[in-house]
């Protein structure tokens, strides 16, 4: 007995207006990916020895080049496209428009938090890097423009949760669809999770910056910092995890294995994605050891959902390609569509995400952490998650969305295709250069091609870094091609009527303990407690030192 | 909860693995002495150079085998610029910073802390192998961030 995840199974189409808007978001998010990775070819090149920031006009330094990378591709792309293509799903899921106010609003606000942030970045007011470590201090209109940023996904969690409220009022006893539910969940998460960078620059790094508050304590900031940032990374995730789950499965000809079970998947990361954030912290000073053991302990907890992913999604899609006629133990696999080049792109991120969730679990792992930290193996691991995971899934994703928001059909999917499989080989090529550099000692976040030192094991790893980043970018270039012919070259008419949502093998359970599942407004509640015990004992007992006046040291 | 024989067995393997990985780290803090930073005090960065032990940055002895590096960061650079040590001893190095955040990572080591102004970062080592190491700071700090390094001699 199969079950829809949307309301409506015959079809719902939202309103011109909010089409629009959802739209600007995705443009949004895929043209700061152009400045983001316009520097990134730098950054591979420079660790083959090459200089190559003489032909960017008006840049100033490796640095301000490496702030737009990691704002751009890491905090404006991911964002932008979460809120459109979260805020679609909700809307479809529901067979209801959002509220067009609150629509219209966390796109203005994302926008002019960008062109602040935008501004500050490219006059040279801001070379401080995406994680932003006070007591390094940009021009205040960076750190209000990232803020904004935040608001509006917040405003967005808004005009999803008003729509949940109000279908669950006219809908009373029955549950909500998966799609909506593993959406608003999603957001929800990022919602507890933003506090600690709200606090972190409301309270200090704006005020501080604007020359209202003399001085700030930079463990303290930094800490707010994780608590946001390593749930940011699920932030990230979640969209992608939300086309694995709801979406791959009816590309691949499959259906969702299991209603329960994805609910249980995304209730996890609601709980788990926030009280871990001390594992970035291991080699930080003033943070007792204890506190970290507990959150690298719960850092272990949120691999589980992420395996469960791994078996649930490969089942579904198993189930596609043996109805596609695969036999045999692997022969399924040949006969997934890889073809369309939506689903070649997902497939492509899911396989590199294996390798991204296994080097984070090395980064997780509290003593070991040592040898990693700080080193090109971090960027080498998250080039493989947030880089082609996410990245690489939401190019996938915007080849039938951008077609389904436009009405225009794809513009040369073949090379499309072509496209997930030159940026998917490069991401792998660059990660191997920047994993073993990583393990021999080299610096991350460090302009290589100038540096007054090195090691032996560095060289070769920085060649087949420069090679992979240089795969990289021409994949993403090929992207931003394609994606601009289908928006003006396209055929019209030939877009999709409808997303591609899926089906569930079997409906969710209307009586029973199932139906909880969907109280929310519960699991907020263990969120907030897990918080408070695995952050608590560090914000209570913390003495806060505000020793630090402002640096501008680039 | 209908769960499917194969993804038992899957998520099984997985939980399996997940607490042997936890045993490893507790069996490498508890019994091979391999520890993190932890809290180590506080140090006013704007009075670094008039506070102990950071107004005489070196190397000095502590006790039979046990030795004390103390170094102070700055953009770009680390002071003392080179530091020796002996051999199979065991360092305690005592850093921090006096401007913005800095790195210490000691290379083919896992001598790696992060420089936090106004705090003490502290951890010990025992070289086994002489020769020269380089000190890196592998954070972000400036325009100058790729010059900054220092040389441990290990005698």
């Amino acid at each position: 007995m199969s079950a829809p995840i949307v309301a409506s199974p015959a079809g719902f189409a939202l309103p011109e207006a909010q089409r629009r808007i959802l739209r600007w978001f995705v443009y949004l998010g895929f043209g700061a990916m152009v400045a983001g990775v316009a520097h990134g070819l730098a950054q591979a090149l420079s660790y083959a020895g090459i200089n190559i920031l003489p032909v960017y006009p008006r840049l100033h330094s490796y640095y301000q080049g490496l702030t737009v990378h990691g704002v751009t591709n890491a905090l404006v792309m991911t964002f932008a496209f979460g809120n459109g293509f979260l805020m679609l799903m909700t809307a479809r899921a529901l067979a209801r428009p959002l509220n067009q106010a609150l629509v219209t609003a966390s796109f203005g606000v994302m926008a002019a938090g960008v062109a602040m942030s935008a501004w500050a970045m490219a006059t040279n007011r801001a070379s401080v890097l995406y994680t932003a470590y006070a007591p390094l201090q940009a021009h205040w209109t960076h750190y209000l423009g990232l803020a904004l940023v935040v608001v509006s996904t917040w405003i967005a969690t808004a005009a999803m949760i008003a729509a949940l409220v109000a279908w669950r009022r006219e809908n009373p006893g029955q549950r909500i669809p998966l799609l909506a539910f593993v959406s608003v969940t999603s957001w929800i998460m990022w919602w507890l999770a933003s506090a600690g960078i709200a606090v972190s620059f409301l309270g200090f790094l704006i005020p501080w910056s604007a020359g209202w508050l003399p001085r700030v304590d930079p463990l303290l900031n930094r800490t707010l910092f994780w608590f946001t940032g390593h749930a940011i990374v699920y932030a990230w995730l979640l969209p992608a995890y939300v086309s694995w789950y709801a979406l791959v499965p009816r590309q691949a000809g499959g259906k969702i294995i299991s209603d329960l079970y994805t609910r249980v998947v995304f209730i996890i990361f609601l709980l788990v994605s926030i009280p871990t954030g001390l594992h970035h912290q291991y080699t930080d000073p003033g943070i007792g050891q204890g506190l970290k053991a507990v959150h690298g302990f719960l850092t272990f907890v949120i691999f589980f959902p992420s395996l469960a992913t791994a078996f649930s999604v490969m089942a579904a899609l198993e189930m596609g390609g043996r109805a596609r006629g695969g036999r045999g133990l692997l022969g399924w696999i040949p006969r997934l569509p890889w073809g369309d080049p939506s689903l070649s792109a997902q497939l492509l991120a899911m396989l590199t995400f294996v390798l991204g969730g296994a080097t984070g679990l090395v980064n997780a792992s509290y003593t070991m952490n040592q040898v990693v930290h700080n080193t090109t193996w971090v960027p080498g691991h998250f080039h493989m998650t947030v880089g082609t995971a996410v990245a690489l899934t939401f190019m996938g994703i915007a080849y039938w969305l951008v077609p389904y928001l436009t009405g225009r059909g794809l513009w040369a999917p073949r090379l499309a295709v072509a496209q997930g499989w030159i940026y998917a080989v490069g991401v792998l090529v660059f990660a191997r250069g920047m994993i073993s550099g990583g393990l021999a000692g080299m610096p991350r976040r460090t302009f290589m091609a100038q540096a007054t030192y090195t090691q032996p094991g560095w060289k070769l790893a920085g060649a087949v870094t420069a090679v992979g980043g240089s795969l990289m970018s021409l994949g993403a270039v090929l992207f931003f091609i394609v994606l601009v012919g289908t928006v003006v070259a396209g055929k019209k008419g030939e877009g999709p009527a409808d997303i591609p949502w899926s089906e569930t093998i079997t409906a969710p359970a209307l009586a029973g303990w199932e139906p909880r599942l969907d109280r929310l407004r519960v699991w907020v509640a263990f969120a907030v407690i897990l918080i408070l015990i695995a952050y608590g004992p560090f914000f209570l007992m913390y003495h806060p030192h505000l020793v630090s006046k402002g640096y501008r040291f680039w | 909860m209908r769960i499917h024989t194969f993804e038992k067995a899957f998520l099984g393997v997985g939980a399996v693995l997940l607490v042997l990985f936890a045993g490893a780290l507790v069996y490498a803090t508890a019994a091979m002495g391999v520890h993190l930073p932890g809290v180590a005090g506080n140090v006013d960065p704007a009075r670094v150079y008039q506070t102990p032990p950071f107004n005489t940055p070196g190397v000095r002895q502590t006790g039979p085998g046990r030795y004390e590096a103390v170094i102070v960061a700055q953009a770009f650079g680390f002071n003392p610029s080179v530091i020796r040590v002996p051999a199979n001893a065991q360092v305690t190095f005592t850093a921090t910073t006096i401007d913005v955040i800095h790195g210490f990572a000691i290379d083919r080591t896992r001598m790696n802390m992060m420089l936090i102004p106004g705090q003490v970062s502290r951890n010990a080592y025992t070289f086994r192998e002489r020769g020269e190491y380089l000190l890196v700071c592998h954070e972000y700090c400036g325009i100058g961030h790729h010059t900054m390094s220092a040389r441990v001699i290990v005698e």
